[in-house]
C-alpha cells in the first residue's frame, strides 16, 4: 500500500514537473524544474530495478544536461544584452 | 495521449525478452554484470558507434564557432576553489571506481565518463582549465582515444576470431576494461567540452596564418 | 521493495511523451523546444525500462537497459549540439524564438545581420 502510493506520488510529480518545466514563463525556473524532473526520473529507474540507468540519468540526464541548459541560458541572456544597444543605434 | 496509453497498456504482458539469452552466456562474456555484457560484448558495435556519435556532436558544435569561458577572476570565488580542492580528487576516484565496478555491478564507462565530464565543467567554472583548454591538440587526441582504441581492438579481434568485436575466449574481461578506460576518457572530455558551447576560446595556437599580436 | 504497478508507469510514460510532443509543437522558444525533446526522450526511456522490468525472470532484461543508457548519452550529445545551434541562430538572427511561418535562418537572418554590421 505504501509503495503503491509512493508510485502514484512519484509519477504524478514527474508528470507535473515535466509539464511545468516546459510551460513556466520564467526560463530559469523552467530549467531548474527540468533538473528536478531528471532527478525524479532517476528515482523511478531505481524503482524499476534499473540502477545503471539511474546512475546515468542522475549524472548525465539531469546533472550535465542541466549544466548545459543553464550555461546556454546565461549565454543567451548575455547576447541579448549585448545585442540591444547596436540595434537601437541602427534604427535611429 | 489516450491512444498512446492504450498502445502501451496493450503490449504483451509476458514478452519474449532477451534476459534469459543474455544471462545464459554471461559466463563467456568476461564480465559478471549483464548490462555491461550487453553494452561491450554482445552489442559492442552499438557502443562503438555511440562514442562516434559523441565525437560527431562535439565536432558539430565546434564547427559553429568558438565558445566562451567565464571571464571572472577565480580568486573572487574562494568557496568554489576550496570546494573544488576536495571535490575533484573524489570525483576522479569515484569515476575510477565506477569504471572498475562496472564489471560486476551497476556502473561503467558512461557513468564514470559523466563524472569526469562534471569534474571538467567544475574546472572550467573555477577558471582552472584555461591552460589545458589551449592545448587543442591534446584535447583532440584525448577525444579520439576512445574511438581509436575501440576500433583498433575491434579490428584485431576481427582478424583473430572473424567476428566484429567477438573477443577471443578468456580475453573478454581484460579487453572490455581497456576499451572502457579509453572510452571513459573520451566521453568525459566530450561531455565537459560541450559545456563551452563551441570550440575552446582562441589560444596560443601556432599557425602560419596567424599574425603575432605585437606586429598587428 | 515490492514490484511496481507497471500499468501506472506505462500510462505515465505515455503522458510524459505526450507532454513533450505537445510542447515541442506549441513552444516557440528554442531552449524550451530542446527541453521538450529531452522530456519526450524521457517518456520513451520510461516505456523501455518498464517493459524490461515487466519481463519474466528474476532480474530485469538487460538489453533495454543498455539501449536506454546509450540513449541517454546520445540525447545529451544532441542537446549540446542543439544548444550550440540555438546560440548560432541567436547570433545570426538576434532571436531566440522561431516564429510560425517565418524563414528563420535564411533571408530575414541575413538581412538583419547585414543591417547590424
Amino acid at each position: 500500500m505504501i509503495w503503491r502510493s509512493f508510485d502514484w506520488f512519484l509519477l504524478l510529480a514527474i508528470v507535473g514537473l515535466g509539464w511545468r518545466s516546459l510551460n513556466d514563463r520564467d526560463l530559469f525556473r523552467a530549467v531548474i524544474q527540468f533538473i528536478a524532473f531528471g532527478l525524479l526520473a532517476a528515482v523511478a529507474w531505481v524503482r524499476l530495478r534499473a540502477p545503471d540507468v539511474a546512475l546515468a540519468e542522475a549524472a548525465v540526464g539531469s546533472g550535465l544536461t542541466g549544466a548545459l541548459l543553464l550555461s546556454a541560458l546565461a549565454r543567451m541572456r548575455r547576447r541579448e544584452q549585448q545585442a540591444v544597444p547596436p540595434r537601437t543605434e541602427a534604427s535611429e | 495521449m489516450g491512444a498512446l496509453s492504450w498502445a502501451a497498456l496493450s503490449l504483451p504482458a509476458k514478452p519474449p525478452g532477451l534476459a534469459k539469452a543474455s544471462l545464459d552466456r554471461l559466463g563467456e562474456s568476461g564480465v559478471a554484470h549483464p548490462v555491461t555484457a550487453v553494452l561491450l560484448n554482445y552489442r559492442g558495435y552499438d557502443t562503438l558507434l555511440e562514442v562516434g556519435v559523441l565525437l560527431l556532436a562535439l565536432a558539430g558544435a565546434w564547427s559553429l564557432g568558438r565558445g566562451e569561458q567565464p571571464a571572472e577572476n577565480p580568486q573572487s570565488r574562494p568557496l568554489l576553489l576550496s570546494l573544488l580542492r576536495v571535490l575533484l580528487p573524489m570525483l576522479l576516484l569515484a569515476a575510477g571506481h565506477l569504471l572498475w565496478i562496472g564489471a560486476f555491478a551497476p556502473g561503467g564507462a558512461f557513468q564514470g565518463g559523466a563524472l569526469l565530464g562534471g569534474a571538467l565543467v567544475l574546472l572550467i567554472l573555477g577558471g582552472l582549465a584555461r591552460r589545458a583548454l589551449k592545448r587543442e591538440r591534446c584535447l583532440r587526441a584525448g577525444l579520439a582515444l576512445g574511438v581509436l582504441v575501440f576500433a583498433g581492438i575491434a579490428a584485431v579481434t576481427m582478424a583473430l576470431t572473424g567476428g566484429l568485436l567477438q573477443y577471443p575466449p578468456g580475453a573478454g574481461g581484460a579487453l572490455i576494461l581497456v576499451i572502457e578506460t579509453a572510452a571513459m576518457v573520451s566521453i568525459g572530455l566530450a561531455l565537459g567540452l560541450l559545456y563551452l558551447g563551441g570550440q575552446p576560446p582562441e589560444g596560443a595556437r601556432r599557425s602560419l596564418l596567424a599574425t603575432p599580436p605585437d606586429h598587428a | 521493495m515490492p514490484d511496481a504497478d507497471y500499468r501506472l508507469y506505462l500510462m505515465a510514460s505515455a503522458a510524459i511523451f505526450t507532454i513533450g510532443f505537445y510542447s515541442m509543437l506549441t513552444q516557440a522558444h528554442l531552449l524550451r523546444r530542446i527541453m521538450a525533446f529531452n522530456v519526450m526522450g524521457c517518456g520513451v526511456f520510461l516505456l523501455f525500462i518498464t517493459l524490461a522490468a515487466r519481463a519474466p525472470g528474476p532480474v530485469p532484461d538487460p538489453v533495454p537497459h543498455a539501449m536506454v543508457l546509450t540513449g541517454i548519452v546520445v540525447s545529451v550529445c544532441a542537446t549540446g549540439l542543439a544548444l550550440a545551434l540555438a546560440g548560432r541562430v541567436q547570433t545570426v538572427t538576434g532571436k531566440t524564438e522561431l516564429e510560425p511561418g517565418e524563414d528563420a535562418g535564411g533571408r530575414s537572418g541575413a538581412a538583419h545581420h547585414g543591417s547590424s554590421a
